[in-house]
């Protein structure tokens, strides 16, 4: 019996142990004597904020800030990529401490944890003095009515991002510009004999999301405002259709089903197996990350706009794009503030971020600086791709509504892909599944479901 | 293992057991002194008992009668977390899927363990004793290691089974996916733990009297009569209290599943296993109420099914009957 319990035991433990390693930087808050810092201090009697961040240029990031900086020196560390990041952070809202002063978040986890009130409204510490810097659809995904929970940094805006050598193999001289040419021409592809056209990855539910915004559906609408209301439609005709569509898809075996970011897929995109990649302006620093586009595949890859399903109606969307966020266990609010504006805001860091595609900066200056706009990107062979596809995929994003639950949302999501992939469900029958569980889960946490 | 000398450890267990009752009739304050010099020798184990178990039990025992909803906050619910448990689909499907995973794999383990160390009990040569170490490694390797190493071997990628299979021309199977995962998670523990169940039923038959085989084999017992007809139901000790580890261990199955989930392409469901539920309701979803209030369902599916399986399998003399 005492073995059954083990669970039951590493909850509650974690739980009420939970301070552990990150506990000495919040009991510690901005005293100069934090330790576990990945980074070494530059004015070591400055106060410090601790930050939990995971840029794969980070290191400079942080130098460049505490360089720059007399009066407050960041503490960096990293706690985990994404979804790691975030479980850690939420066990550490619901313990009530062992939280960092700011937090790297992604723009679709803000709500939640706003509803937690784990972050600071960042109004009154002159959040707004930045605003201009961003664009609308940007500050909108940050802010909540007049209050401003993070400051943006990157973005995502997708685009199709292509072999050229597997389509001038095949014949595909212009890439597709709607899904319907997108089927077709993967059509075309297997009926030669060549690699799968895409990938329809269950592990990133985001993207699907974004390709059901795409044409038209609005999962959720929410407002901090009224927080206890949501309406939920995921039972829309636009999601049923974009999810029958990539069901098709993966039917006729036109593309795989392999999740993303694991060695396979990599391996895949590495060796030619994927013509497509549907993902975002930050995937080309990902993907030479993790070895691809080196050697022989050196200069094999080009990028165009994201197929359309009207296009004399472009819609764009957004996968991933960060922002730094002011925990409320921070101990000086102000000091932490002036953390989330300032760090990854200035010149050399953000230059440094979009020269190696790691980032596709938010910052307006960057947006509209030549250097920028016509930056021949390495990855893609030269192509200039911030002007000819990310730069107007960006001033047309116009801002998503988000829920607060979209760590479960996502499981549900992905749930359902995997059924899809694995033919045991419909396109139309996920739609109506997912809306049911959401509903369900959503009331059983107290919202009223419109 | 000393129970498979049965009879003569009872005796002198209720001999023990007889003195004791008869000490305490008359106890004297040496004695006391006594127990209180007891009692600081458990002390230290007692500290880490309560500190580590005995406390958070309560604590989550505590947690898991109360509701958290995001948009509701906390209120007291008494039971109500435990009546949502058990029609939870997710948790049920859990439930489901562990125990259909015992139902299979425990006969396979210990089909697998008890005829490796049958053969090992046969064979003197030094190439059994290399044979016991080979058995026994895999349980050395951790099992956060194992299901790496095997998630690789699963790889259709990079694994050898797509080597192999591309010699005939064929396409290796996905091992991972969703109707092959039963399977290929089941290999997976049957390699981990095989060994180190053939170590205790090995054990549990070098505890035998040699003296009963000759015994046998005067009375003309070929080989087979003798592993089946004497070592086998003089092992059944040994063979029920490794039936018993299995049970609970696959019932909380986790480590595996957890490990291979992220190279599985979404077949590992974040309620997969009632202990993988649990873990993703507190660590992601933050719901650390309901995560406390299934630790203990779980507790409680696991406590009625080893209590069946020790009351059918129950001794005369044993404290079940």
């Amino acid at each position: 019996m005492l073995v059954t319990l083990t669970s039951a035991v590493a909850i509650a433990a974690t739980l009420a142990a939970c301070s552990g390693s990150a506990g000495s930087s919040t009991t510690a808050g901005t005293s100069p004597k934090l330790t576990n810092c990945t980074n070494k201090m530059v004015n070591k009697d400055a106060p410090q904020v601790s930050v939990w961040a995971w840029y794969p240029n980070m290191a400079k990031v942080v130098d460049n800030f505490n360089n720059t900086h007399t009066d407050v020196q960041v503490c960096w560390t990293v706690a985990g990529q994404g979804a790691p990041e975030y479980a850690k952070f939420q066990t550490a809202v619901s313990a009530g401490k062992g939280a960092p002063d700011v937090i790297m978040l992604e723009a679709d986890q803000l709500t939640g944890f706003e509803i937690q009130k784990a972050l600071v409204d960042l109004s009154p510490f002159g959040a707004n003095d930045v605003k201009k810097n961003f664009s609308d659809g940007a500050w909108k995904d940050v802010s909540q009515g007049k209050a401003v929970y993070a400051i943006p940094v990157d973005g995502g805006p997708m685009a199709m991002i292509y072999r050229s050598d597997v389509f001038t193999k095949f014949g595909i001289t212009t890439p597709p510009t709607t899904w319907k040419e997108y089927e077709a021409d993967a059509q075309k592809v297997k009926d030669a004999g060549g690699p799968l056209f895409g990938d329809l990855g269950s592990n990133v539910p985001a993207v699907i999301t974004a390709l059901m915004t795409q044409k038209g559906a609005v999962p959720f609408t929410y407002d901090l405002a009224d927080p206890q209301k949501i309406s939920i439609k995921l039972d829309d005709q636009a999601t049923k259709d974009v999810l029958t569509y990539w069901a098709g898809l993966v039917k006729k075996g036109l593309v795989g089903t392999q999740d993303q970011f694991t060695t396979d897929y990599i391996s895949g995109v590495v060796g030619g197996s994927y013509a497509t990649y549907v993902s975002a302006a930050w995937a080309p620093g990902y993907l030479t990350g993790a070895g691809v586009g080196k050697g022989t595949e050196k200069g094999q890859f080009a990028v165009a706009p994201l197929p359309q399903w009207d296009p004399s109606n472009p819609v764009s969307v957004n996968w991933g794009g960060s922002t730094f966020a002011v925990t409320s266990q921070a101990t000086d609010k102000k000091l932490a503030a002036e953390v989330a504006k300032g760090l990854y805001a200035d010149d050399a860091s953000l230059t440094d971020g979009w020269k190696t595609q790691t980032i596709f900066p938010l910052n307006q200056g960057v947006l509209k600086s030549d250097a920028f706009i016509n930056n021949p990107v390495d990855f893609f062979k030269g192509q200039t791709a911030n002007k000819d596809v990310y730069i107007p995929a960006e001033n047309q994003y116009k801002g998503f509504n988000y829920s607060p639950f979209s760590v479960f949302y996502y499981a549900q999501l992905q749930a359902e892909v995997v059924k899809i992939n694995a033919g045991q469900t419909t396109g139309d029958q996920a739609a109506t599944d997912l809306q049911a569980t959401m509903v369900t889960y959503a009331k059983s946490q107290g919202f009223t479901v419109k | 293992m000393t129970d498979a000398g049965t009879l003569p450890v009872e005796n002198l267990g209720q001999n023990r057991r007889g003195s004791s009752v008869d000490h305490r009739s008359r106890r004297t304050s040496r004695e006391r002194k006594h127990s209180l010099a007891g009692w600081l020798f458990i002390a230290p184990f007692g500290a880490v008992f309560v500190i580590f178990l005995v406390a958070p039990l309560a604590y989550a025992l505590y947690l898991s009668l109360f509701t958290k909803g995001l948009a509701t906050g906390t209120t007291f619910s008494g039971f109500g977390n435990y009546v949502k448990a058990f029609t939870d689909p997710s948790f049920l499907k859990g439930i489901w899927f562990v125990i259909r995973f015992s139902l299979v794999l425990i006969p396979v383990q210990m089909a697998v363990s008890l005829a490796a160390a049958l053969v090992l009990d046969n064979v003197t040569s030094r190439f059994a004793r290399f044979s016991r170490l080979m058995i026994f490694l895999p349980y050395a390797v951790p099992a956060v290691i194992g299901a790496l190493m095997w998630g690789f071997l699963y790889s259709p990628s990079f694994g050898p089974l797509q080597q192999l299979f591309s010699l005939i021309g064929q396409k290796a199977p996905f091992l991972l996916s969703p109707t092959n995962i039963f399977g290929g998670l089941m290999n997976v523990v049957t390699w981990q733990w095989a060994g180190y169940y053939v170590i205790i039923i090995f054990a549990a038959l070098q505890g035998i009297d040699p003296t009963i085989y000759e015994a046998a084999k005067i009375d003309g017992a070929s080989t087979r009569q003798v592993a089946f007809r004497i070592k086998v139901p003089m092992i059944s000790s040994a063979l029920i209290l490794i039936l018993v580890f299995a049970l609970i261990g696959t019932l909380q199955f986790f480590t595996e599943p957890q490990v291979l989930g992220p190279i599985a392409n979404g077949t590992i469901t974040p309620y997969f296993t009632p202990n993988i539920y649990a873990f993703n309701l507190a660590f992601t979803y933050a719901q650390f109420n309901y995560a406390s209030a299934i630790s203990f369902a779980l507790g409680i599916v696991v406590f009625i099914g080893v209590y069946i399986f020790l009351f059918l399998t129950r001794k005369r003399g044993s404290f079940l009957s």
